[in-house]
């Protein structure tokens, strides 16, 4: 019998086909390889300079609400200490007995923070002058230094000194603005996508409107930051650094991602149901409503938390409205000035003092965790009601 | 009854009375069956070109009506003008008249979606909501405010479902999805949901071209049963069902009806040779 499958690995062009293959495939792996190399140096980078943020070096110190401390809350605390522990941590005390005259002349053994300088030689980041340190150590080994976790970075808003900083402030403004965000684009999106889709005739016009709506969503943030100044801010009077401009801004950005996605997720309800559907006697409203909206809602909503999500991430334009502040108390409505998340890491960032540099990547772990949580949410619930048909 | 498409839809047994009025007349002995729609002179242009010329086509009331003819030929185009289904298609342009016993369909004053009412439609391939059986059933009437309490929706789902021939097998799970179905129980739904509005008429277009020769069986004996309360008009290729489920058949051919007449003449007696030359197979 003669064979003829077999004995081919002798053939010289089909051994040379066999290895562009093997080639091509080892370019993609190491093209693969390289890409997921960059994430993970990324994530490693990023956590090991920030985990040490949410802990902080605390120590235990007698607070004598004496004469002194009514006027200058640093006198509250014993003279040699005075180099260790926050200024941060005593500032309050004057206003405290201020309000509660009853305090005057009572002791306190509490915890409070140490100087960042101290805090950061303990997490191996600075170096103390060689007296100090001593005194540390023998304070640590009394026993009266310890590291615990820091609830403040979540519960505080920014400070000027690194020891007290945290993310609240930006949190809440990060909320707001999104809100505003929110209330803005997603109407106003599907709307719009629901007549273009749904009603609007297939005309030049439409087709305009259509191919400017794509451009948009391709228009770089800052500029969107610029026509909120414009618009806004020199127009409508709207204050400037407040949480209703920037969510405004970054709304004009979402609007035409949200508009993109809905109009896909329109698209895909079969047309077949819309027929169906008419031919009962359905008026086009009715048809929207009551069989095209409820198939195409969880593609609306991926779409939406999509677009939040980088609106969430975005600064630039933020930076034009004048989102970029220092922002020690978190705003309590839309129209107060407020900073975001990713402002707030910028904020951090340009800092000189060593310290921040732990918050800045710390702001960055907070937000990416939020953002990978968004962008979870819209995949699962893709995945929960995607439909065939 | 000139008003009757811009008032709100009647019962089932004022139509059927109002039906029995009109009646069938006789005429010199021979029964002249009722006109239920009429298509006269009848042009349909898609953007420049035209797809229908001049049709001119009686419906007879509680007949069916089998359009046949080779594809492209307009058989669709012109079921979709008997409810207005071509409105929804940009570009498309009508000349002549549709009637709905004697009244003018394309009338500026008709009603579209009260019209619809008046005419169902069953599709080519089933197309049930993606909603419980008993939603796909129960949602018109709740729309059109012809079934409000639960316990008349309960009553008309079953009566639709039982007319539709399918409420032996989904009587105990009338709330799973509708999509669950197979393709024929499918199709009975639709059709099932098309009875429930109440409708005088019935367009379906090839509705049994995606089912197994089982399910097309029970279709084409519900399209059988349907005949003593409805006005059906019936697109198909195939010429077996024709013969089999319609009264009266017309041949479609390049958007001109070439020929019309009772079902058993036209297949066994065509007149035009081009019908002939169709049901003997030999072009299509
Ligand atoms: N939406 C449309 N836009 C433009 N032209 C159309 C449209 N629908 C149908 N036509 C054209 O009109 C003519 C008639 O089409 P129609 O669908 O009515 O044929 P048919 O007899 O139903 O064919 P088939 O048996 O294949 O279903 C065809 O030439 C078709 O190309
Ligand atoms: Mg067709």
């Amino acid at each position: 019998m003669q064979r003829r499958l077999t004995g081919s690995a002798s053939d010289p062009r089909i051994r040379a086909r066999y290895r562009r293959e093997t080639r091509f495939k080892a370019y993609t792996v190491t093209a693969l390889f390289v890409a997921f190399a960059i994430i993970v140096a990324f994530f490693a980078d990023i956590i090991s300079q920030g985990y040490t943020a949410f802990w902080r070096t605390e120590i235990q110190v007698t607070l004598d609400y004496n004469e002194r401390a009514e006027r200058i809350g640093r006198f509250a605390i014993n003279e040699d200490l005075r180099e260790i522990v926050s200024r941060g941590a005593v500032r309050g005390i004057p206003l405290e007995i201020r309000n509660n005259p009853e305090l005057a002349g009572t002791t306190h053994e509490r915890w409070v923070p140490v100087y960042s300088r101290i805090d950061q030689y303990f997490k191996g980041k600075e170096a103390l002058p060689p007296e100090l340190e001593q005194q540390v150590l023998q304070l640590k080994e009394a026993g009266v230094i310890r590291s615990t976790f820091n609830w403040a970075f979540f519960t505080a808003g920014d400070s000027k000194l690194p020891e007290l900083a945290g993310i609240f402030s930006a949190a809440v403004g990060s909320i707001f603005v999104l809100f505003v965000t929110l209330m803005f684009a997603f109407p106003i999106g599907v709307l719009s996508a629901i007549y273009l889709e749904e009603f609007a005739p297939d005309n030049k016009l439409t087709q305009a409107i259509e191919v400017n709506i794509n451009n948009l969503a391709a228009v770089p943030s800052i500029i969107f930051g610029l026509l909120g100044l414009a618009v806004f801010i020199n127009t409508f009077g709207v204050p400037r650094s407040s949480a209703l401009v920037g969510g405004l801004t970054l709304g004009l950005m979402t609007l035409p991602i949200i508009i993109i996605s809905t109009r896909a997720a329109l698209r895909a309800v079969p047309d077949p149901i819309r027929l169906g559907a008419f031919a009962m006697g359905c008026s086009r409203w009715q048809v929207v409503r009551d069989h095209v909206l409820p198939l195409s809602l969880p593609g609306i909503l991926t779409g939406t938390i999509i677009g939040l999500a980088q609106a969430m991430g975005e600064t630039a334009p933020l930076i034009i409205v004048g989102m970029i502040a220092y922002i020690p108390e978190a705003p309590s409505s839309i129209f107060e000035s407020a900073t975001v998340l990713p402002a707030q890491v910028f904020t951090w960032a340009s800092e000189p003092r060593k310290a921040f540099m732990e918050k800045t990547a710390a702001g960055i772990i907070v937000l990416l965790a939020i953002l990978l949580t968004l962008n979870a949410t819209a995949v699962l619930l893709r995945r929960k009601f995607e439909r065939r048909w | 009854m000139e008003t009757e498409l811009k008032n709100t839809p009647t019962t089932a047994a004022e139509t059927q009375s109002m039906a029995d009025n009109t009646g069938e007349q006789t005429m010199g002995g021979k029964a002249v069956p009722e006109v239920k729609m009429q298509a006269e002179d009848l042009n349909l242009w898609y953007g420049d070109t035209q797809a229908l010329h001049s049709i001119n086509l009686e419906m007879y009331a509680r007949e069916v009506t089998a359009l046949i003819g080779p594809s492209g030929c307009g058989k669709s185009t012109f079921l979709r003008c008997l409810n207005r289904m071509n409105d929804l298609i940009p570009q498309v342009r009508l000349e002549g008249r549709v009637s709905l016993d004697g009244e003018d369909i394309y009338d500026h004053s008709v009603d579209v979606v009260q019209l619809r009412t008046f005419v169902g439609m069953v599709f080519q391939k089933p197309n049930p909501f993606p909603k419980s059986i008993y939603e796909n059933i129960a949602y018109a009437p709740r729309l059109h405010g012809t079934g409000t309490s639960r316990s008349e929706l309960d009553d008309l789902v079953e009566s639709s479902l039982k007319r539709a021939g399918l409420w032996n097998e989904v009587a105990d799970r009338l709330d799973t999805p509708g999509t669950e179905l197979s393709g024929g129980q499918q199709q009975r739904l639709c059709i099932a949901r098309a009875i429930a509005v109440n409708p005088e008429v019935i367009l379906m277009d090839e509705p049994a071209s995606a089912l197994d020769p089982l399910a097309t069986a029970t279709v084409e004996e519900l399209i059988h049963e349907l005949k003593d309360n409805y006005t059906i008009v019936i697109v198909t290729h195939n010429l077996q069902q024709a013969a089999r489920v319609a009264g009266y058949t017309a041949f479609f051919h390049m958007g001109k009806v070439v020929e019309y007449n009772d079902t058993d003449t036209l297949f066994t007696n065509p007149r035009e040779q081009r019908t002939e030359d169709y049901i003997t197979g030999r072009f299509g």
